[in-house]
């Protein structure tokens, strides 16, 4: 489905990542897990065409897309809910979603649109108001529906746990346990590894720019080096 | 107290094509954090291109339309040719190209066009309108009007359109907005075709008021930012009180003090809106829950 080779990036002529290769395959739930720092923010952003490739392929559905404009690449299907939640603050609730979808305008966006809200009912209740005004949980919540409202065919989540309650943390990995049913094809990027790696069938370790470890996810759970270095046991 | 009345119309009119050009300045600063200093310019090239066009024998509605398509272009290629390239730059660094390409439009405009003033006939006559002991010229109502239609036109599009939203997105988050699929570079040649066809559409609104020469635009795009800052640099409705705050202030001073003080008013108000309220009126210090 996505499969990435040798790729780099730079920041000005700093190289933030020296050739990274990862395969995800269609249907599977594959996380990056890492230290802040490590490049997993920076991968997904050359994913999403917002981040310039210097070097290396991105294929996409049999698709080299690594030089591909950004909104073309939303087309394809491969949509992004990004690190830090990057919510239209001074739009509705509503607005949000619905352009999420604005590469469409057909009846779907509707149906689309009330399967988000019976996803997150609380999103529901504010539609109406603007998603600045929403906690973090909720602006988390609506930046996967928003991302979803694409009607993404695979889907690039970026630190959804990141700052907040390990009650809303389990909400959201629920979520994304779910994406399974809905048949999307999830890459997930997280530094909460234990929480990231308990819920995908896959997962990559990466470390200042690098891919050190890969392997199933219940096998990376029980590595002593992962362990040790990201599960603090 | 006609004579209040009579200043009043007139701040009205003039202020509502400040508010036009500060319109014009909104646009352009939410879809790109950029102050467009050649705003006044396509206010120009709208009634100097409506002028020529009317000499060559076109109509006056057509001759209108092709000259605010002309200044369109000339917005469109402004942000091409300077502005794009240029990307990646500091706010301040692009805002000095668009210092040069007003002086760059004001220079062709010159040798295009020419250096003489020039109007053209008033769009219902010239017979005024007397109101309560003041008179106001049919051209004034045709202005007021325009401005009215503009500014409801756009609520229009910024509130029940998709593409108006994106707009909107695109100046909230432009990350957010790529990552939705919107194409960034579209909105922001989109934010200049319609700023300059707004501030052509002023021009050749109040042309047959104020008259037309190649270096108007200086003096309506320092006035149109007057009433940005006063109104709240980034708020369309801002730019609207904004506008007609300028324009009446304008008139007051002209009226009660002295017309020779009249174009220091707006720089007066700059100056009393940098050192009081910096956020203008309906602007505000951003303030988000994280």
């Amino acid at each position: 489905m996505l499969s990435i080779e040798g790729l780099r990036s730079k920041y000005g002529r700093i190289e933030v990542l020296h050739g990274i290769d990862l395969e995800v395959g269609s249907g599977e739930i594959v996380t990056v897990v890492g230290a802040n720092g490590a490049g997993k923010t920076t991968l997904l952003r050359c994913l999403s065409g917002v981040q310039p490739v210097a070097a290396g392929t991105i294929t996409f559905r049999g698709e080299d897309i690594s030089r591909l404009p950004a909104h073309r690449r939303v087309g394809l299907g491969l949509a992004q809910s990004p690190e830090g939640r990057q919510i239209f603050t001074n739009l509705t609730v509503e607005d949000n979603l619905r352009l999420g979808a604005y590469l469409y305008s057909d009846d779907r966006v509707d149906t689309d649109m009330a399967d988000a809200f019976a996803m997150f009912p609380v999103l529901r209740e504010k539609r109406n108001l603007n998603a600045g005004g929403l906690s973090g949980g909720q602006q988390q919540m609506l930046a996967i529906a928003r991302a979803l409202m694409a009607r993404p065919v695979c889907l690039l989540l970026d630190e959804p746990s990141m700052g907040l309650a390990p009650i809303l943390v389990d909400q959201i990995l629920e979520v994304v346990k779910n994406l399974r049913s809905l048949e999307v094809t999830t890459l997930l990027v997280e530094q909460n590894a234990f929480a990231a790696l308990s819920i995908a069938d896959r997962g990559y370790v990466m470390e200042t720019g690098r891919i050190t470890m890969s392997g199933p996810a219940e096998e990376l759970i029980a590595d002593p080096r992962v362990r040790a270095a990201y599960l603090g046991i | 107290m006609s004579e209040l009345l009579q200043f009043l119309l007139s701040g009205i009119t003039v202020g509502a094509v400040y508010a036009l050009v500060a319109l014009g300045f909104t646009i352009i600063f939410n879809a790109s954090g950029v102050i467009n200093f050649a705003q006044g310019e396509f206010v120009m090239l709208g009634g100097m291109s409506t002028v020529f066009l009317l000499d060559a024998g076109v109509p006056m509605l057509p001759a209108a339309v092709a000259a605010i398509a002309i200044a369109c272009a000339v917005g469109i290629a402004l942000n091409k040719l300077a502005i794009q390239p240029a990307r990646g730059a500091s706010v301040v660094t692009l805002i000095i190209i668009t210092i040069g390409a007003s002086i760059f439009l004001r220079g062709a405009a010159q040798i295009v066009f020419d250096k003489q003033i020039h109007r053209f006939e008033s769009f219902s006559g010239d017979e005024p309108f007397v109101i309560g002991g003041a008179t106001i010229l049919p051209q004034s109502l045709w202005v007021m009007a325009g401005a009215v239609a503009v500014f409801a036109g756009l609520y229009l599009f910024f509130t029940r359109s998709l593409l108006g939203k994106a707009v909107l997105a695109t100046a909230n988050n432009p990350l957010a907005a790529r990552l939705v699929g919107v194409n960034t570079n579209f909105v922001m040649t989109l934010s200049f075709a319609m700023s300059a066809a707004i501030g052509a559409f002023a021009g050749v609104l109040v042309t047959p008021i104020t008259l037309t020469s190649y270096d108007i635009g200086i003096a309506l795009a320092l006035k149109g930012f007057a009433a940005a800052v006063l109104g709240g640099m980034g708020n369309p409705f801002g730019a609207l009180v904004g506008g007609l705050l300028v324009g009446l202030i304008e008139a007051m001073t002209a009226g009660y003090i002295s017309s020779a003080y009249k174009d220091a008013a707006a720089f007066i108000v700059i100056l009393a809106v940098l050192f009081v309220m910096p956020h203008g009126i309906f602007g505000r210090a951003t303030v988000e829950r994280v």
